[in-house]
């Protein structure tokens, strides 16, 4: 297999439409252990062997293997035609790195001449996307805010047992942890020992990148990443309650809350005033100093706390579906 | 620069297309999570160091380190590889 | 039919080509994990677009320093603040396509997409 040239495999993968390209799809299916609600196991069985049969079987159903090798050179030659349409297209456009591009106009000279004084911030992209366009940075908060909560309803599970329903659909947390502990049933003791060393200089260096935002590259969305990661390697390494001591669900509903809080009410005022900026009375400082640059170090502030609940709050509901 | 950008580019292609020809789920998050880290060296050889802290921290942590949960939630990691198609072979037996 | 700057631009083109295989990885692959990762590379194929168009050649980056303001030394700012946007809405997105992931395994017990379709025509959705 190896010997064959590139273009030979290439043709003998378009033309394998009728076995299935990835092995990995179906994984573990039967379980014993499981009831299924809807559908019994015996008829679930039948189910897997009929598509068994009707999709990936060579002789039972030619038509449909015939649209199957239709339906891959088709894609295959539309993503080559898409292709070719986008590199003429960037054939055409101006050069990349040219100083008379269409894309360098006024604004980018007004942000970069002004934005020292009127925003008093030095990084000039931290500037732009907190007070010049601070509107934006409000509905990404709340995309974030949304996707925690959808993904919340979605993996959360009940703390009680119940007798009764589908459980094939709903667990318990009980079972949840005994399927999160298959491959590590305890704590690693190698993983312990080098994360009381690392995670509280992740901390102080998230703490840094945050506070730091408006004088060198980061920001509130880089900071809190990092500190979301601290908490994951924390989790990963004591467990569920250890944690638990200091992070929980009411300290997860508090800071998001309070945090998208502060940033609406300090930019939704744009909904009635249009694009009147509203002098919000803070001192600029002197430029070069951690406290200057007026709302800008407060939103930040706001904004990683947000980021690192939302992070590790996301990474608490897929493992085990509470925290 | 340029020639150190080039490398850098092939390496991008290179990846994107390892990803969909691997067979093993595994592989394939590996290989995308060097893709992000790849693409946060790129940002920063474009001036872009904001961009590039943003990918490293988000692109190739938290996005990457969520495909793994899910895949630990799905069973689809296995010890040793040559386990699972016996495994299958037998409940579907049964 | 080609530009002149096709070889001035080959990292656009690149992006392009790039953008086209993920796009190639969400057509053909019947598995829903493959389907993701093919989303999330478009993804960054189109924020590497978008930081290629503010890139000036010679200058540097945005961070005011040594007290010099004027405009003709650093880069344009305004696509950088663009794709860091992006950025944490791709991951947003992520995140739910997996937690969907998640539910439909636990449902189905597979991460077929022929299947899943299957099983939904047979119960009559």
């Amino acid at each position: 297999m190896n010997n064959d040239s590139l273009f030979k495999r290439l043709l003998s993968w378009i033309r394998e439409s009728s076995e299935s390209f990835d092995e990995d799809m179906t994984i573990q299916d039967v379980d014993e252990n499981e009831s299924f609600g809807v559908v019994d196991k015996q008829e679930h069985i039948e189910n897997l062997e009929m598509v068994r049969r009707k999709v990936y079987s060579e002789k039972e159903n030619k038509s449909m293997r015939r649209m199957e090798a239709i339906y891959r050179w088709f894609a295959v030659l539309f993503a080559c035609f898409f292709t070719f349409v986008l590199i003429v297209t960037v054939s055409h456009m101006p050069k990349t790195g040219d100083l008379n591009n269409p894309a360098n106009n006024e604004v980018a000279e007004r942000y970069i001449k002004e934005g020292l004084k009127e925003t008093g911030a030095t990084n000039i992209v931290a500037g732009m996307i907190l007070d010049y366009r601070a509107f934006d940075t409000l509905g990404e908060s709340h995309v974030l805010f949304v996707a925690a909560i959808v993904v919340t309803i979605l993996l959360r599970l009940d703390k009680k047992e119940k007798d009764g329903i589908n459980t094939s659909i709903i667990e318990t947390i009980g079972e949840a942890e005994k399927d999160d502990k298959i491959f590590e049933p305890k704590n690693d003791t190698i993983l312990q020992k080098v994360s009381l060393i690392f995670v509280p200089i992740i901390i102080i260096f998230g703490i840094y990148v945050i506070l730091n935002g408006h004088l060198s590259p980061g920001g509130g969305f880089s900071g809190g990443a990092i500190i979301g990661a601290a908490l994951i390697m924390y989790l990963n390494a004591f467990g569920f309650e250890k944690t638990g001591k200091f992070f929980n669900e009411k300290v997860y509903k508090t800071v998001c809350f309070s945090g998208l809080a502060f940033y609406a009410l300090a930019k939704c005022y744009a909904f009635f005033c249009g694009a009147n900026h509203l002098d919000s009375h803070i001192s600029k400082g002197i430029a070069g100093h951690i406290l200057s640059a007026g709302l800008i170090l407060p939103l930040d502030i706001a904004v990683g706390c947000v980021v690192a609940c939302t992070m590790y709050g996301f990474y608490a509901m897929f493992r085990k579906g509470g925290f | 620069m340029t020639i150190f950008q080039c490398i850098l580019l092939f390496f991008l292609l290179v990846c994107a297309i390892a990803v969909s020809f691997s067979k093993n789920l595994l592989n394939s998050v590996l290989i995308f999570m060097s893709y992000s880290v790849i693409m946060s060296i790129v940002w920063m050889l474009l001036e872009s160091p904001d961009l590039a802290i943003t990918e490293a921290a988000v692109g190739a942590g938290i996005t990457s380190v969520l495909f793994f949960v899910t895949l630990n939630r799905i069973h689809a990691i296995f010890k040793s590889a040559g386990k699972k198609k016996e495994d299958v072979k037998e409940e579907g037996n049964e | 039919m080609f530009g002149e700057n096709l070889l001035n631009n080959y990292a656009e083109a690149v992006s392009m080509i790039i953008f086209a295989i993920g796009f190639t990885n969400l057509l053909l692959h019947k598995n829903l994990i493959k389907k993701i990762i093919g989303l999330n590379i478009m993804d960054t194929a189109v924020y590497l677009f978008l930081a290629l168009k503010g890139y000036i050649k010679g200058r540097t980056a945005p961070i005011i320093s040594n007290g010099v303001i004027e405009a003709d030394k650093y880069i344009n700012p305004i696509p950088s603040g663009l794709v860091l946007t992006g950025i944490v809405v791709s991951v947003s997105v992520t995140a739910l396509m997996l937690a969907l992931t998640i539910r439909l395994y636990k449902r189905y017990h597979t991460l077929d997409l022929d299947e899943i379709s299957f099983r939904l025509r047979k119960e009559g959705r």
